[in-house]
């Protein structure tokens, strides 16, 4: 095991696939960061709010004021020199840290796309994807090389479908698969897409949809590894993430995706890509290729192949955890992040918190919006950990000024995929004695309704 | 290769036109599940019930006008009775439009210029003692509109004898006199502004603006609708002023504190045109055109889920029941018995549950433009 397991890491493939997944993958950061930037994100999302979502345990990391600017340059700049493959090893981790610092500033704008492009960047770090068609192959002959350990490759593979497959299993329940939803509440409402609109009106499309998508999440990943369904499999890659783009705001995360799984084919088709950017850009092919032909073996540190299968074992049990609570994961969210659960529910809440001074008995209600922009309310009402943190931060704006006795609570409802709303967090719970941890939340109101599945 | 690429593509060609040639049939035979046409419920919107309650309005605008002119040039007690009486016509008349805050209105500050209150009588005093009659300054929207009029007709004086003696003997009188038309003037002035974009060009810009977008006209005015609903009416009319939001009730703050007798004519005009709209009935009350509620039952159709609609009329209906028990003067209900006003916001409340969370995720409306994957 352990000599074939040397043997493996050792087996060399072509580099083109990983050099074009580098390229690719770096230009869509790039353009994900102007996209970013030229909607006024930065300010909207980060400068603006004067109260920012922390993750648990990741409470130090806050907005840097206008030197957010600053970071989303650097985490641009990097992605462009991971493109490039220009001092490629520092970019990379440039990059990584950046785009995760930014992720971890406020949880309000988690996405599971941005999760996505953290993990691959971290894995890249421990990648030679800069061995072949890159700016430090081109200046330093000794590192070129026409080869990659097939393990490097393979990797991003098993990361990829983890992805698909774990979004697959996260649909087989029975509001996705018995009712449709919550496709039902989603569809209807894009009736003026052009050729479509009319038929999001229709019942049977919501289960073709909602069928359709379950059934490509589990099984593109094999229809992309098997060579004869390749194409097929690659053209059902194009149509449904086009299709999500059409449907869902979901920004760059389909054409990601659609780049992302070109690293399942055989390199001369990424020979052929390389060609083309070599014309368009007029590099000389040839000679990046002359440069790697004379490159000699090189050795690959054994910490590299163990840290990814180490971080993609996590990766295959992270998505379980939320086996470990009690009670509906819709309703609680306890394990819920993190696990590849995309498009998966509809929530909506409302939550009215109350402020009361324990000895006086007085109380007064507070408007969030004195103290959220709406995109941070809206998440805020449906999610526990936010409600908790936000009670927190409230009790402690009115104890600084000069309040005493502070016990906060909140009046909350919840609407679960098109049930009626119900109350979610107990309204008589002072939330100020509550700490945040992984343990159960029992001061959420039960779920009264039942979701089969996974 | 080039075998699976063409073997690819063909599949995919034939399968769109076999799904294009499917639709075709879906949409000719089943006519019985029609998709909603956005568009009717817009039509409706603009021409049966915006317009003309505009145009209403617009005339009990310029009747306050001219009687505030009449008053000025000629300051008796029967020319300042007649001038409080438009006044209230008016007032009653601006909470049939307040709702409707989008295109002109919005970009105007509508609402915040007719109906900021409590009016700041400070700033009103200033204006009186400086001469300086500009409104447009964010600062002076507290010092103008229906509140502004308030203090202007009801509060300078104990009875009507004191007030004129403001516009006549006082030593500001003319400095009084400017203020009061100006006020006036602004009101009526905004209200034309608004109601020739409506009569104008945007109107249909609003109509055939049927996306399902942040920018589309049912997300915006749906976006008003419930900030309306949330902040004006139920914190801004009862909620404020009973306390909900500070330590101790603020008497004071309720609408029309001058007047004092007509804040609860004033929220029973509020919450009818809120639940009207909700039903898309037009504003000659004659008939019921398409709105919320037939959108959300034609939604309900389709998902099978609880009667929304229903649920919130019959909120609707508890929460104007619940209002009419109270005090025409909400400064006398507060001080005596808060518990009542307690009781009406209760039941305004329940229906921001069921207006914000249930029918907003019904009709899937977005409260931002962000990029979410729906969780």
């Amino acid at each position: 095991m352990n000599n074939r397991f040397i043997t493996y890491c050792k087996h060399q493939v072509e580099a083109a696939p990983l050099a074009v997944f580098r390229v690719f993958f770096g230009v869509m950061m790039v353009f994900s960061v102007i996209r970013f930037w030229s909607y006024g994100w930065i300010d909207k999302l980060y400068l603006q709010p004067s109260f920012s979502f922390s993750y648990y345990g990741f409470e130090w990391v806050q907005p840097l004021g206008i030197f957010t600017y600053g970071l989303f340059a650097v985490c641009g700049i990097s992605a462009l020199c991971v493109a490039l493959g220009y001092k490629y090893r520092v970019a990379v981790i440039f990059f990584f840290l950046s785009f995760t610092y930014i992720e971890l500033m406020d949880k309000t704008t988690y996405l599971n796309h941005y999760y996505f492009v953290s993990c691959v960047s971290f894995m890249m770090i421990f990648l030679p994807a800069h061995r072949y068609f890159s700016i430090d192959a081109y200046r330093n002959a000794s590192l070129a090389s026409f080869t990659v350990p097939q393990w490097t490759i393979d990797s991003l593979k098993v990361m990829l479908t983890i992805v698909y497959f774990y979004a697959g299993l996260a649909k087989l329940n029975s509001d996705w698969l018995v009712e449709a939803m919550p496709l039902k509440i989603w569809l209807p409402s894009k009736y003026d897409i052009p050729f479509l609109g009319d038929l999001m009106q229709q019942e049977w499309v919501h289960y073709a949809f909602s069928y359709g998508g379950a059934g490509y999440d589990l099984l593109i990943p094999f229809l992309l590894f098997y060579k004869r369904t390749r194409w097929f499999a690659f053209a059902l890659v194009v149509v449904f993430h086009v299709l999500t783009r059409v449907l869902f705001p979901i920004g760059i995360f389909p054409y990601v995706m659609i780049v992302s799984a070109l690293i399942f084919f055989d390199a001369s088709l990424h020979h052929k890509i390389l060609a083309f950017i070599s014309r368009l850009f007029k590099i000389s092919k040839e000679k990046i290729d002359a440069l790697a032909s004379h490159s000699t073996k090189k050795s690959i540190s054994r910490i590299a192949p163990i840290t990814i299968a180490v971080f993609l074992c996590i990766q295959a049990l992270l998505p379980w955890r939320y086996l470990a609570y009690p009670g509906e994961l819709f309703w609680t969210e306890e394990g819920y992040r993190f696990s590849w659960r995309v498009m998966l529910m509809e929530k909506a809440g409302y939550a009215q918190f109350t402020v009361k001074d324990t000895q006086s008995g007085k109380q007064f209600a507070i408007d969030n919006s004195d103290f959220l922009t709406p995109f941070q309310e809206k998440q805020m009402s449906t999610q526990p950990d936010f409600i908790l943190e936000y009670a927190h931060f409230l009790g402690n704006h009115f104890e600084a000024q000069g309040h005493q006795n502070i016990a906060v609570f909140v009046e909350s409802y919840v609407a679960l995929n098109g049930r009626l709303s119900q109350p979610y967090i107990d309204p008589k719970i002072d939330l100020m004695q509550i700490k945040d941890s992984f343990a159960p939340k029992d001061w959420l109101l039960p779920f009264n309704d039942k979701i089969e599945g996974l | 290769m080039k075998k699976y690429i063409i073997v690819t593509l063909l599949t995919l060609g034939a399968l769109v036109t076999y799904s294009c040639s499917d639709d075709d049939s879906v949409t000719t035979d089943e006519g019985t599940n029609p998709s909603f046409d956005r568009g009717v419920m817009l039509a409706n919107w603009a021409d049966n019930i915006i317009i003309p309650a505009f145009t209403d309005f617009e005339t009990k605008t310029s009747a306050l006008e001219d009687a505030t002119q009449t008053f000025v040039d000629n300051p008796t007690p029967v020319n300042l009775e007649s001038l409080q009486d438009s006044w209230f016509n008016a007032y009653v008349g601006f909470q049939e439009v307040s709702l409707f805050e989008v295109g002109k209105a919005e970009e105007i500050n509508y609402r915040n210029r007719l109906n900021a209150y409590p009016t700041s009588v400070s700033k009103i005093d200033d204006k009186i003692e400086n001469g300086n009659v500009n409104l447009a300054l964010p600062s002076s929207f507290d010092a103008q509109g229906f509140p502004a009029l308030d203090y202007l007709l009801y509060g300078l004086g104990e009875t009507n004898e004191e007030t004129l003696g403001f516009y006549t003997t006082h030593t500001n009188a003319e400095a009084y006199k400017t203020l009061l038309s100006t006020v006036s003037q602004t009101i009526h002035s905004l209200t034309e502004e608004v109601l020739t974009s409506w009569t104008g060009p945007f109107r249909d810009s609003f109509v055939t603006n049927t996306a399902s977008s942040v920018n589309g006209s049912v997300d915006k005015l749906t976006n008003d609708f419930i900030y309306y609903y949330e902040k004006s009416l139920r914190a801004g009319k009862v909620g404020i002023p009973a306390g909900i939001f500070s330590n101790d009730p603020l008497p004071q703050n309720v609408e029309a504190f001058y007047k004092g007798d007509i804040s609860k004519e004033l929220l029973l005009a509020s919450i009818e045109t809120t639940q009207n709209f909700f039903n898309g009935e037009h504003f000659d009350g004659t008939t019921a055109g398409v709105g919320y509620k037939d959108y959300l039952d034609f939604l309900n159709s389709i998902k099978e889920g609880d009667d929304l609609s229903v649920l919130i009329n019959e909120q609707f209906n508890l929460s104007t029941e619940k209002a009419k028990t109270l005090n025409d003067n909400f400064t006398i209900q507060i001080e005596n018995d808060n518990t009542k006003m307690l009781e009406t916001y209760n039941e305004l409340q329940r229906n921001v549950v069921f207006i914000k969370v249930d029918m907003l995720q019904a009709l899937s409306i977005d409260v931002d433009y962000v990029d979410a994957d729906g969780d």
